[in-house]
């Protein structure tokens, strides 16, 4: 058995079996992740603990014991989840030196079930942005095409999984940080219904958008790594009180005579690159082959979800990172020889040297949006766009399984190649955005590649609480599909 | 539009540099510009929405639960006395 | 100029601090008399991902004092994000609540003087608090114990006309927060506390004056003064060709003065939003109604109730109403003595002398409510007289027992025995011949002379009502 070749599913049933032992894997991942990671960046932290978990988890297993569900998996982590005793930065200058005194729930269900966090990866500072060229600790590169981003903000758990550096990792997505990256660098990726994964713990970017997912290999990976981290949290007012369904155990690929809507705004002209059209179109003929019937929908209000997404979002953040303020934990400006004349100043000058320039221009906007004045028609008018955005992707999921579409506008642009355009950059969320607005589980699955060779991925958008049937089609697509290119680095 | 980038900084508690204000004060409006499209939409008598669910809101029973100590609470302040939090001289 | 061409037009915000265990939406203690930091969870000190969850405790209290107010309680209110800096608010931001608060539209009324009052209330919101900053001149230092425990913020409709009137409805409120304990009402300590809202306009003007806010007074009599003086500076601004300037002001008790705290003030902006962390607050009628009934009788209606029920003068009633430990206890005593107004009045007096003398709070009341109605059962049924009863009370003062063991291990039981007490008053009657004859010559003032002899000869036991009746018929027989 090749243990970077194995999928994590199958990595588990080794490790119960006792073909190979909790310390072998995680030593081969950690192996992978030296080889790799000068050049691709896509860890901040590694835990230098990894091996002794993993050698605990030997003993327990020796012992008799049972594992856990991730038992023995070594998982990346991006680092925007608070781990406990291992320093979390969200990618920002503000927090390079915050160790924190708790862990997120999502880290602490994955601990319950016995997986080891390899590392913190790497990610746009505060996950904001969609390239991973905002990390204070430098960008991630595309393991596909190093000249690349991997997308963002999920860039380094992306990397980790592509180039092998990790079975698997968890991500989040505000606005498709999941999707995204996922779509860029050939994995698969979950936006999970809002509620569904807690919070807490989570460094907060936009709390009504925020979700954490898993990033994986394939689909039922992504499904086992999901069903660990799911589930109602005391610690989060806004978890679902909803029993946790067992996704992998449930997974059924035969999807004939279900029927899947197609977003009539996604489908028009130059919506995206032919190069994404033509993979995205090629599974759409596979579903077809496989007895799926495509009906036509159409979510009108969809072309102002980027004017709601970053209304929303920054207005959310500007208020979320008024916390980092140099007083409690995280950077301060040295007052030394210039000294504030006064409290404001003292948070002014912090503020200014802790956080980048996306993250300034984000809590500007945000800050403006809420200002009196212009709460009317910035912020609250977007919310009420919101709800109706989310009531016609309501309407448009009764009488289909679920959505299926593009990911991404294109495939993985250069790095520094719209880093300046902050409206170019933000425009590559026009097809994620609309998930997080309403609160709709979704999902990125690799789907093929474009004539360069980089990996494109297809979006299957569900009902609320219903990821099994992104789930059934993803295995499906995967299925067929049956895709075997690896990363250039490899 | 114009933007008082200025007083946007402040509320944002951002000092600014020279090149960060004119930066800003270009793309903010232009940017805000770019967003004001959704004044088009009607959204008839919806409410505004903040949280993507139709769950309801679950209390926290009031049971207090024990905390580590203060110095954990202070081990990652860049300035302490004691176990208090230690900052400039606040006027006012 | 005069004084009396001006009227003052006042509302009152008060923060009431809610006894729960654990804090607004932190599950650390709300004790901040703790040390330094001790009560600091993560969520408390806003560290990345934390996470605001309301405490249910909390939302039943503001649930029940809204009731107590007479207010609305809306089935949906909205907690939201009020954004400000200062270093004792971790968050960047106080969870409060802004255009749909729990609690609108209510009224409190209180008798001023011979008048009855009634003060509406615009609206009560829950928030948290925030933590304590102390300066030192070269650095300020924060403890956070205090950030997050749970408030209710009060706040009244400028209704209030008088200085005493806004000291009095503040007595008034806290006297209902005392009585549903949802509050315990230190001022000095600040689980209560009060921000005067104060304008001046000429009297028969509509149009309100430019106000000033007098932040964190800190006891009633201070709420009365600080109004007071805040009233006339204004009236002596306006007079002079002056204009106010709306402001925070502090008052300073040692000079009786208010004084701004800041020379110049930045309109705030502090960009109110719903709280992104937290579903809207859903009480359904059912759980108010609940919540209802759970209410305890209100001073106001007791008072009504004693005053009926037990016949006692109004001023009885608001003296033994004021809190509600008193009121039970009175009710405990009367109860079991059978004797309301004697109740009453040793409650009023002996028993209030004591506590006040000891500083004693009504839960303190270190006399059994049973072995007190004793005592006045053993008056009522002439065992003791009135006298001796005082130095039963005495007794029981300094250990709480059975009254009428005291009575027996002193020897106290009133003498009742005509034929003894006939003894006695002969005796007196031998001894004094001048008195009598004197007293039968017309000299009637000596009859409390022949008393007295009766009562020291008995230590003061024999029952004075047959020692009276024994000497008219000797003496005057």
């Amino acid at each position: 058995m090749e243990i970077l070749k194995t999928s994590m599913t199958e990595l588990k049933q080794h490790i119960d079996n006792g073909d190979v032992s909790c310390e072998a894997v995680t030593s081969a991942f950690l192996e992978q992740t030296k080889k790799h990671n000068t050049e691709l960046n896509a860890y901040i932290t590694i835990n230098e603990n990894a091996i002794e978990q993993a050698h605990e988890l030997d003993k327990r297993h020796k012992a008799g014991e049972k594992l856990g569900k991730l038992g023995g998996i070594p998982i990346a982590v991006k680092d925007l989840l608070c781990t406990r005793g291992i320093r979390t930065t969200a990618g920002s200058k503000m927090l390079h030196n915050f160790v924190p005194p708790y862990s997120s729930t999502v880290t602490e269900k994955m601990d319950e079930e016995d997986a080891i966090v390899l590392g913190k990866t790497n990610l746009d500072e505060f996950a904001m942005g969609s390239s991973n060229e905002t990390s204070y600790f430098g960008p991630v590169k595309n393991p596909w095409d190093t000249t690349r981003v991997p997308g963002g903000s999920s860039g380094g758990s992306a990397a980790a999984v592509a180039a092998r550096m990790a079975p698997a990792a968890i991500g989040t997505d505000t606005g498709g940080s999941i999707r995204q990256p996922s779509s860029f660098t050939g994995i698969v990726g979950v936006k999970p219904t809002y509620g569904r994964v807690s919070r807490f713990g989570i460094t907060a970017f936009a709390s009504s958008l925020d979700q954490a997912g898993p990033m994986a290999n394939n689909v039922k990976d992504a499904a086992l790594l999901l069903e660990a981290i799911s589930g109602r949290d005391g610690q989060d007012a806004t978890s679902a009180n909803l029993p946790v369904p067992n996704w992998v155990e449930s997974i059924n690929t035969n999807v004939a005579g279900k029927t899947v809507g197609l977003l009539k705004e996604c489908f028009e002209d130059g919506a995206m690159t032919d190069e994404v059209r033509k993979v995205v179109d090629n599974s759409l003929n596979i579903l077809k082959d496989l007895g799926v019937k495509f009906k036509e929908v159409s979510v009108p209000a969809i072309d102002t979800a980027v004017p709601i997404y970053y209304l929303i979002a920054t207005s959310e953040a500007s208020s979320n990172l008024a916390r980092y303020d140099g007083v409690r934990f995280g950077h301060r400006a040295n007052f030394d020889e210039i000294p504030a004349e006064n409290i404001a100043e003292f948070y002014a000058r912090t503020r200014a040297e802790g956080f980048g320039e996306e993250v300034k221009r984000r809590i500007m906007m945000g800050a403006f949006s809420l200002s009196s004045g212009y709460y009317d028609a910035y912020y609250d008018k977007a919310c009420r766009v919101r709800a109706l955005l989310r009531k016609q992707y309501l309407e448009a999921l009764e009488g289909c399984e679920l959505l299926f579409g593009p990911v991404t506008t294109s495939t993985a642009f250069k790095i520094g190649e719209r880093i300046d355009d902050p409206i170019e950059m933000y425009n590559n969320d026009i097809f994620t955005t609309g998930c997080n607005l309403a609160g709709l589980p979704g999902m990125s699955v690799p789907a093929g590649f474009s004539s360069e060779g980089l990996p494109v991925g297809v979006q299957l958008i569900g009902r609320h609480f219903e990821e099994q049937n992104l789930f059934d089609f993803g295995q499906a697509l995967e299925d067929e599909l049956k895709l075997s290119e690896v990363p250039s680095v490899l | 539009m114009e933007i008082d980038v200025k007083r946007v900084a402040q509320l944002a508690a951002l000092k600014l540099s020279e090149e960060d204000t004119k930066l800003f004060a270009e793309q903010l409006p232009s940017l805000l510009g770019h967003f004001e499209k959704i004044s088009l939409v009607d959204t008839g008598d919806l409410p505004p929405m903040v949280c993507p669910t139709d769950m309801h809101i679950e209390f926290r029973e009031d049971d207090v639960i024990d905390w580590e100590n203060a110095e954990t609470a202070v081990a990652n302040a860049p300035e302490k006395s004691g176990n208090l939090f230690k900052v400039p001289p606040v006027v006012g | 100029m005069s004084y009396d061409d001006w009227e003052l037009v006042c509302g009152l915000e008060i923060h009431a601090q809610l006894k729960t265990k654990s804090k607004m939406f932190s599950p650390d203690s709300g004790d901040f008399g703790a040390g330094d930091n001790v009560n600091t969870h993560p969520v408390t000190l806003g560290m990345p991902g934390c996470l605001p969850v309301p405490n249910k405790q909390a939302i039943e209290y503001s649930v029940k004092t809204g009731l107590a107010l007479n207010c609305t309680i809306r089935n949906t209110s909205v907690f939201s994000r009020k954004n400000y800096y200062y270093p004792d608010l971790p968050k960047g931001y106080q969870i409060s609540q802004f255009d749909k608060p729990l609690c609108e539209e209510g009224f409190v009324e209180f008798k001023l003087g011979d008048e009855k009052k009634r003060v509406r209330i615009e609206r009560a919101h829950m928030e948290e608090d925030a933590g304590k900053s102390t300066h030192h001149g070269e650095y300020t230092l924060i403890n956070l114990n205090r950030a997050g425990v749970p408030l209710l913020e009060i706040v009244s409709r400028p209704d209030i006309r008088s200085a005493e009137e806004a000291a009095e409805y503040a007595r008034a409120v806290r006297k209902i927060l005392r009585y549903i304990e949802v509050c315990d009402g230190n001022l000095e300590e600040g689980s209560m506390r009060c921000d005067c809202n104060v304008s001046v306009r000429k009297k028969g003007d509509e149009k309100l004056g430019t106000r000033c806010e007098i932040k964190n007074v800190n006891s009633f009599r201070f709420v009365q003064k600080a109004i007071e003086y805040e009233t006339q500076r204004q009236i002596d601004v306006l007079e002079s060709g002056g204009k106010i300037v709306q402001q925070t002001r502090l008052y300073d008790s040692a000079a009786n003065k208010t004084f701004a705290m800041r020379d110049k003030e930045d309109a705030h902006d502090y960009r109110y939003f719903p709280e992104p962390d937290m579903l809207p607050v859903e009480l359904t009628e059912e759980y108010i109604s609940k919540v209802e009934s759970t209410l305890c009788e209100l001073p106001d209606a007791r008072v009504k109730r004693f005053m009926a029920e037990y016949e006692l003068p109004e001023y009885d009633s608001l003296i033994l109403t004021q809190e509600r430990d008193l009121a039970d206890y009175y009710e405990a005593v009367a109860k079991a003595s059978n004797n309301p107004k004697a109740s009453s009045n040793w409650i009023m007096g002996e028993l209030l002398r004591e506590l006040n003398e000891h500083e004693l709070d009504y839960s303190a009341i270190p006399i059994k409510a049973e072995n007190f109605a004793k005592l006045i059962q053993l008056i009522d049924n002439k065992t003791i007289s009135g006298k001796i009863a005082k130095t039963v009370f005495q007794e029981l003062w300094k250990k709480d027992q059975d009254p009428e063991d005291i009575v027996k291990a002193k020897g106290l039981v009133q003498i009742t025995d005509e034929g003894a007490i006939e003894k006695v008053i002969d005796e007196i009657i031998n001894a004094n011949p001048g008195q009598v004859e004197q007293y039968r010559g017309g000299k009637n003032k000596l009859f409390g002379f022949f008393v007295g002899q009766a009562m020291k000869a008995t230590k003061g036991q024999a029952n004075p009502e047959i020692v009276n009746k024994i000497l008219k018929s000797k003496l005057d027989g």
